[in-house]
C-alpha cells in the first residue's frame, strides 16, 4: 500500500517555475507606479485644501477614478512585496516570520479593498 | 581575557571552537558609503510609505462615509502633524521613486562603476528634493 503521494517526491526539489515571480512583479508594479506616482503626488498635496464636495467631484471625474483604481492595487501590491522581503530578511524565527508575512498581506489586501470600495462609492454614489 | 573569549567562541557555520575572525565589515566600525546609506534609506522609506498607505485607506473611507468624517480627516491633514506626515510621505515617495528607478537601471546590468555609483547617488538625493519642491510650488501657486 502506497501512502506517499507524488507531492512528497517533488517537495523541496526547487523550481516550480515560480521562483522569479516575486522579483518580476515587484519590477512590473514599480514600472506602473512611475507615472502614477507623479499624478498621485500632486493630487495628494492638494487634498488638505479641498472640501468633501470638491473631493467627491474630483474622484468621480472618469480619468481620476480610473487612475485611482490603477494606483491603489499597484501601490498596495508593490508595498506587499517590499515589506515581505524586509520581513524575510530581519525576522529570524520561522513561525513569527510566516505568520507575520501572512498577517501583513491580509491587512494590506483588506486596506486595498477598502480604498477601492471607497473610490467606487464616491464615484458612483457621490 | 578577550583572547580567551575569541578562542573559545564557536566559528560561524561550524560546530567547532577556534579563533573567530571578522567576517565582514561590521556596521558599527565601518563608515557607510553614501550608496549604502541610500540603500538602507530605500528600505526605511518603503516601510514609512506603507504605513502612509494605511492613512490613505482611512482618508478615502472617511470621504466615502460622508462630510462629517471627512471634515475630521481634513482637520488632521491640515494640522501640524498631518502636514508633517504628508510632506514627509511625499519626500519619502520621491526618494523611493528615484532610488527605485536606479534599481531598474541596475537590473539592466548598467551603472555599477564606482564613479557612476556616487554621482547617481547624489543625483538621486537632488532629484527627490527637486520633485518634492516642485509639487509644493505647484500646489501653492497653480
Amino acid at each position: 500500500m502506497h501512502y506517499r503521494t507524488p507531492l512528497r517526491e517533488v517537495r523541496g526539489l526547487g523550481s516550480a517555475r515560480a521562483g522569479t515571480r516575486h522579483w518580476w512583479m515587484q519590477r512590473v508594479t514599480a514600472l506602473a507606479l512611475i507615472p502614477l506616482v507623479f499624478w498621485f503626488a500632486m493630487a495628494l498635496a492638494a487634498w488638505p485644501s479641498v472640501s468633501q464636495m470638491e473631493f467627491v467631484r474630483w474622484v468621480s471625474r472618469p480619468w481620476n477614478t480610473i487612475l485611482l483604481l490603477s494606483f491603489i492595487p499597484a501601490v498596495f501590491y508593490h508595498a506587499m512585496l517590499g515589506i515581505q522581503v524586509i520581513m524575510e530578511d530581519y525576522v529570524h524565527t520561522d513561525w513569527i516570520k510566516i505568520m507575520g508575512i501572512l498577517a501583513m498581506k491580509l491587512l494590506l489586501a483588506f486596506l486595498a479593498l477598502a480604498s477601492m470600495f471607497a473610490v467606487l462609492r464616491l464615484a458612483f454614489l457621490g | 581575557m578577550l583572547d580567551e573569549v575569541y578562542r573559545q567562541a564557536p566559528r560561524i557555520g561550524s560546530g567547532e571552537a577556534g579563533p573567530r575572525r571578522p567576517l565582514s565589515p561590521h556596521l558599527q566600525i565601518y563608515r557607510l558609503p553614501v550608496t549604502a546609506l541610500l540603500s538602507i534609506t530605500h528600505r526605511i522609506t518603503g516601510v514609512l510609505l506603507t504605513l502612509g498607505l494605511v492613512l490613505l485607506a482611512l482618508g478615502l473611507m472617511a470621504a466615502a462615509a460622508g462630510p462629517v468624517s471627512y471634515v475630521k480627516f481634513q482637520a488632521f491633514l491640515t494640522g501640524y502633524v498631518g502636514q508633517m506626515l504628508l510632506w514627509g510621505w511625499l519626500y519619502a515617495l520621491f526618494f523611493h521613486l528615484c532610488h527605485g528607478v536606479r534599481h531598474l537601471v541596475w537590473d539592466t546590468g548598467n551603472g555599477f562603476t564606482r564613479e557612476h555609483l556616487n554621482i547617481i547617488a547624489y543625483l538621486e538625493i537632488a532629484m527627490s528634493l527637486v520633485f518634492t519642491l516642485a509639487v509644493f510650488l505647484f500646489t501653492r501657486f497653480l
